[in-house]
């Protein structure tokens, strides 16, 4: 009585090749990140050393280290975050729990849509315009974060909003319905429930900020300089900036060191990455409701 | 009892819409202290916009309109410049146990602080009182410190009736307790009710019939968004209803 009819075997049979299709569509998804992994580790891996890192570029930037554009980066991501990170999660918080529905807030959404549409090249001609050379900021530490902040801005009020967006509405009505008001309830219940997913985004933004070229190369990034920047208002070299140099910009380099330097570039995302999905599986293990 | 007394609660021709699509018409309720009040009715009546109207929830509730006067001791709610005040005079507790993603202790003080009460030796005293009244604090007085919301459902919804009174509410609104509690953990929380009564006016919106009937000092039967008779919950159930819809209801025939 439990003999499958040849139609259902048909239809099993029909179901485990789908099954394999699908599964040879993803893993043809790993495939290009795998391809890129090894190829820099292969031949940007014999440039690592301590020294790597700790050096500066030596004999017109065809020898030596990568020291000066590693702290340029941590400059410019650290302005960056200064600037966006309360910008971004007070837009957020307002959107989630102020705003209401009439056309400002939809146009405010479309905004921040749009703005996350925009082309980083985009980006760095309004840095220039805006940072650069209305305020007078010149080409400095400043222009360049600000305008990676810009560009970053919608990763982190739409990441941070679905974070607000998660803590179940019935905790709001329930606080509210005790006599709190809103800023109360989003400061004790709202926020320290949806602070790790918060802080995913801002990973995810920092890991998005760390490889930028374009926005940071007419407002603040230098092809070389001798020294470090000594506060925002100079300029400073970078990680991308410095990869696309030694990479097409200077003659004579060996192969390893762009190379060594794109595997650098591609371990502090994969790094800043892989501590967001831990945050997030702690987020999930740690079950509060 | 019914037939004269002080109201605690005035509602004079309460209306409510959602985005102009109206939810409830021409209300008028008396709520006397002391009283069980039992709102019966089918989904849709409009038993738990009625609750929200009270405590001027439906400020927090966007598209929500609100029309006619709710007088509590006398005074029109919606001319309170303080809503927040308001919400602490008037308790609630939802269908579903909400326990608030912090400690049980937490759970109940949460009111009190937000208030601005900080002297933990009147905290601790809130907490007790009120867990011991909400018949939850021998189930929980050895783990204080744990989260509220991982409770079990039952317990959960003592500990927002818990919350409910820390602020020592005169109305307290309870909005289908009993959805998704255990029959024993209805029964319990019913004695609850029936000592609460003492101390202050309840209205108990209920799904239950029976409830209503056990509980409630007079009953108002919703439908539809209108309120078709209020009357003492033993003459309704004894069949003197003044309007057939209602005897049919409480027998069953629809809803």
């Amino acid at each position: 009585m439990f003999e499958a009819s040849s139609r259902e075997i048909r239809d099993q049979k029909l179901q485990a090749a789908w099954r394999r299709a699908f599964l040879f569509v993803t893993i043809l998804l790993i495939l290009p990140v795998g391809v890129i992994l090894w190829i820099l580790a292969m031949k940007g891996g014999p440039a690592l050393s301590w020294a790597f890192f700790t050096d500066w570029p030596r004999d017109g930037m065809t020898a030596g280290g990568i020291f000066p554009a590693l702290i340029g980066t941590l400059w410019l991501v650290g302005v960056a975050l200064v600037a966006s990170v309360p910008v971004g999660v007070a837009a957020a918080v307002y959107l989630s729990e102020y705003a209401p529905d009439n056309a400002l807030t939809r146009l405010i959404n479309l905004a921040i849509i749009n703005l996350a549409g925009v082309p980083s090249i985009v980006h760095a001609l309004f840095g220039v315009g805006a940072f650069v050379l209305f305020f007078n900021m010149g080409t400095s530490i400043l222009a360049a974060s600000l305008t990676l902040a810009v560009m970053t801005l919608p990763v982190v009020i739409v990441s941070t909003r679905e974070s607000l967006q998660a803590v179940p509405r019935a905790f709001r009505e329930a606080c509210w319905s005790l006599g709190a008001t809103r800023w109360q309830t989003i400061r004790h219940v709202v926020l320290p429930n949806s602070g790790s997913g918060i802080l995913t985004g801002i990973i995810l933004e920092v890991s998005r900020t760390v490889g930028e070229t374009a926005p940071i190369m007419f407002t603040g990034a230098a092809f070389f300089l001798p020294i470090l920047p000594s506060g925002v208002g100079d300029q400073t070299m970078a990680m991308s900036l410095h990869l696309f140099v030694v990479a097409t910009q200077v003659p004579g380099v060996p192969v390893e060191l762009p190379f060594g330097v794109a595997l650098v570039l591609v371990g502090m995302v994969l790094a800043l990455n892989a501590i967001s999905i831990v945050f997030r599986t702690r987020l999930r293990r740690r079950k509060k409701w | 009892m019914v037939e004269s007394f002080v109201s605690k609660l005035e509602v004079k021709n309460l209306a409510i819409s959602y985005r102009g699509a109206p939810a409830l018409s021409a209300v008028n309720l008396n709520l006397a202290p002391n009283e069980i009040l039992g709102i019966i009715g089918p989904a849709n009546a409009g038993k738990t916009s009625f609750l929200k109207a009270l405590n001027r929830m439906d400020e927090m509730t966007p598209g929500m309109e609100v029309e006619g006067t709710v007088l509590l001791d006398g005074m029109d709610v919606r001319s309170w410049r303080n809503p927040y005040a308001l919400r602490r005079k008037v308790g609630v507790v939802f269908p579903l146990p909400v326990g608030l993603p912090l400690s049980i202790r937490d759970n109940v003080t949460f009111a009190p602080r937000m208030a601005g009460v900080r002297s933990n030796q009147d905290l601790d005293g809130i907490v007790e009182k009120c867990l011991r009244r909400a018949a939850l604090w021998d189930e929980v007085k050895d783990r204080l410190d744990s989260l509220g919301s991982l409770l079990s459902g039952g317990q959960q919804q003592r500990l927002t009736i818990a919350r409910a009174l820390s602020q020592d509410p005169e109305i307290l609104l309870l909005d289908e307790f009993s959805i998704a509690v255990d029959p024993v953990t209805t029964m319990r929380i019913e004695e609850v009710l029936k000592e609460l009564k003492e101390e202050m006016a309840i209205i108990l919106v209920t799904n239950l019939t029976q409830q209503a009937r056990r509980l409630a000092d007079r009953t108002a039967f919703f439908l539809s968004g209108q309120m078709v008779e209020v009357g003492e919950t033993e003459a309704l159930f004894q069949g003197k209803v003044e309007d057939p819809r209602t005897q049919q209801y409480l027998e069953g025939s629809f809803g």
